[in-house]
């Protein structure tokens, strides 16, 4: 590998730093043109990047591009930055939801409160370093540094209803913080490591009286990580959050609770898998049952949801929740899927997320809670709806509810799109499982699965039918080109996820084989003198 | 030493626990405070505790590592310290601002209907 490529690997976190320093530098909200040509820069380099380490990963015959050392210092000791295959698709996801999101805000949303740009910046940089770093404090810093920029994003706009929402926010996020340190030294008093792969190889020759030590240590940390993802019963600050949040942040929050979900997928095949030793599987059926709760919880909130964007945050925990039972089931093939599912899903809700401030724009305030209740009441179609027919819709209203049925499609999970084939790759991995027999544990997600997206079907319908065929009164949304575009961007994605799934689903395929079987990944880190897994006990 | 030190953590621990599920806004930041003082010394701890050991080496030539503290949780506490101090310095600003956008400290924006 030359010199440069090796450097490469910094690149997804230092290039937002010196981007947010220079926009602060320069002015900060005086030179706002500046700042955003400089964010849309960066960000579409993030994209290219991605893209090479994602080519570099995935060509890799250990799957690991790369390992950074910060400061050149060994691994066991220092920090270093992983970029393998979950990692680069990761870092890849989170650069084309932030392009779309950045084209987005140009056209109105960075106007409306200071430093938009180098908090979004900020951001991307926790996001980008949550995703790379093989180390477990470190990972604790990023998370802080991502969290901090998220509570400026999710109060942008201001508002009383928004720094409501962010305060709940912040509060339950400081105090996830808190248990997540606890979690990490925990650990690290009784391991003696904070470097992920090093602690998996310490994990199987941990002495057995440790072992409760280590182990509450790791589930305090995993509650951290939950509440983060969103899992029932730790998910009541999400919805109102997501909702109240100006809808180019909403739309890149759709990737924060996949760090949750990522660090659940990262660490516990890694620390708790096969090689574990007494320790394997610990906590797993948690994961499952959580999950499943999740799902649960998801599909009746977005049935009760009275507004867009409370349906589309309630989506959001369904996302999260289908993930995390599918990663708690264990299974490789099962693993795979979630993350097809996972790159599926997070773009048709980041879809979603933008196409609501656009639909919502032309519409009276509280028309959706009107519309409901009639809905309840069984009040018939009023005079005024039959007076329109034949009036030809408008192009913008054609093409938001086109896109609106995509949307619907993607998170509900129907042919033809994406969201489909991740949804019946899920099914059939859960089906495949352990041969010969399904487990009850495997029904019980089937059927959870099928009802969560039947109920996202009702809701999504009826959203829409509420919004775009039974509202009389309303103004055709003024949109410009400039937010459609973001939008269709998004689809356009989840288009070619469907077209190139066998190509997609191998790279998933590869990634869960190296995520279940991490010897790989210890070696890459610890190099090759490196004890593998088995052999340390 | 060690139950003094488990008492002072067990204490803090305790009343920041109770003041987060207060109602009011400035009870909840005291509270994450005090828990956040009960962490960083739970994360030292971690570490064994020793008296009379330095955490870096004093001499020139590399000693007996049983001689000196760990010095990683001590390196770890700094970092939490800074962290959790930004981060309710931030707190404090979105509170201030929720009180004057809804002229109540309580932390749903308004007071409960009794």
């Amino acid at each position: 590998m030359s010199r440069l490529s090796d450097h490469l690997i910094v690149a997804p976190i230092l290039l937002p730093l010196v981007a947010g320093a220079l926009m602060l530098a320069l002015g900060g909200e005086r030179r706002r043109s500046v700042n955003a040509a400089i964010n849309v820069i960066v960000t579409f380099a993030l994209v290219a990047i991605a893209v090479v380490l994602l080519c570099a990963a995935d060509a890799a015959p250990s799957g690991v591009a790369g390992v950074y050392r910060l400061g050149d210092w060994a691994p066991p000791f220092g920090i270093v930055l992983v970029a393998d295959r979950l990692a680069a698709m990761m870092l890849l996801l989170t650069s084309l939801l932030a392009s779309a999101a950045i084209i987005f805000a140009l056209a109105r949303w960075h106007r409306v409160g200071v430093l938009f740009h180098p908090l979004f910046q900020f951001l991307l940089m926790g996001i980008n370093g949550a995703f790379l770093t093989g180390d477990l404090f470190n990972l604790f810093v990023f998370i802080e540094v991502l969290l901090a920029a998220s509570y400026g994003l999710a109060l942008h706009g201001g508002g009383s209803p928004r720094v409501s929402a962010g305060l709940h926010y912040i509060v339950v996020n400081l105090a996830a913080s808190l248990l997540f340190l606890i979690g990490v030294s925990l650990i690290y008093g009784v391991a003696g490591t904070l470097n992920m792969a090093d602690l998996a190889a310490r994990i199987p020759a941990i002495p057995a009286e440790d072992r409760g030590l280590l182990e509450a240590g790791a589930g305090i940390l995993g509650i951290a990580f939950l509440v983060k993802a969103g899992m029932w019963p730790l998910c009541f600050w999400l919805p109102p959050t997501y909702a109240a949040a100006a809808a180019p942040v909403a739309a890149l929050f759709a990737v924060l609770t996949k760090v949750g979900a990522y660090i659940v997928i990262r660490l516990w095949p890694l620390l708790f898998g096969d090689g574990a030793g007494a320790s394997a599987h610990f906590g797993g059926e948690w994961l499952l049952l959580g999950g499943m709760a999740t799902i649960l919880f998801g599909a009746i909130g977005s049935l009760a949801s009275q507004d867009m964007p409370r349906l589309a945050a309630y989506s959001v925990l369904v996302s999260s929740g289908t993930l995390l039972a599918a990663v708690g089931l264990g299974q490789t093939g099962v693993t795979s899927a979630a993350l097809f599912y996972l790159i599926s899903s997070t773009l048709g809700l980041s879809a979603f997320f933008l196409l609501i401030e656009l639909v919502e724009r032309g519409r009276e305030p509280g028309a959706d809670v009107f519309a409901v209740t009639r809905e309840l009441y069984g009040d018939d179609v009023d005079e005024e709806t039959l007076t329109e027919v034949g009036i030809a819709v408008p192009v913008t209203l054609a093409l938001l509810g086109l896109a609106f049925i995509f949307c619907a499609l993607i998170i509900a999970g129907l042919p033809p799109l994406s969201g489909f084939v991740a949804k019946f790759a899920l099914l059939g991995a859960a089906l495949n499982g352990s041969a010969g027999t399904i487990s009850v544990a495997a029904w019980a997600f089937l059927t959870i699965l099928i009802l969560s997206g039947f109920a996202a079907l009702i809701a999504l319908t009826r959203a829409g039918i509420n919004v775009f065929w039974a509202s009389a009164d309303r103004t055709v949304p003024r949109v410009t080109l400039i937010e459609m575009v973001p939008v269709v961007f998004l689809i356009m994605l989840c288009a070619v996820q469907t077209i190139e799934a066998g190509p997609i689903m191998r790279y998933m395929q590869a990634t869960a084989q190296s995520l279940h079987a991490p010897q790989d990944y210890i070696r890459g880190v610890l190099g090759p003198a490196a004890v593998p897994a088995e052999q340390v006990r | 030493m060690e139950a003094v030190l488990a008492l002072g953590i067990g204490v803090l621990a305790g009343s920041g626990v109770w003041l987060i599920l207060r109602p009011r806004t400035f009870q909840v930041i005291v509270g994450l405070s005090l828990l956040s003082y009960a962490v960083n010394l739970f994360i030292v701890a971690m570490g064994r505790i020793r008296t009379d050991a330095a955490p870096i080496l004093v001499s020139r030539a590399a000693g007996d590592p049983a001689q000196y503290a760990d010095p990683v949780p001590q390196a770890l506490v700094l970092t939490a310290i800074v962290i959790s101090f930004a981060t309710t310095a931030l707190f404090l600003v979105v509170l201030l601002v929720s009180r004057g956008l809804t002229g109540t400290d309580h932390v749903d924006g308004r007071e409960p209907e009794s």
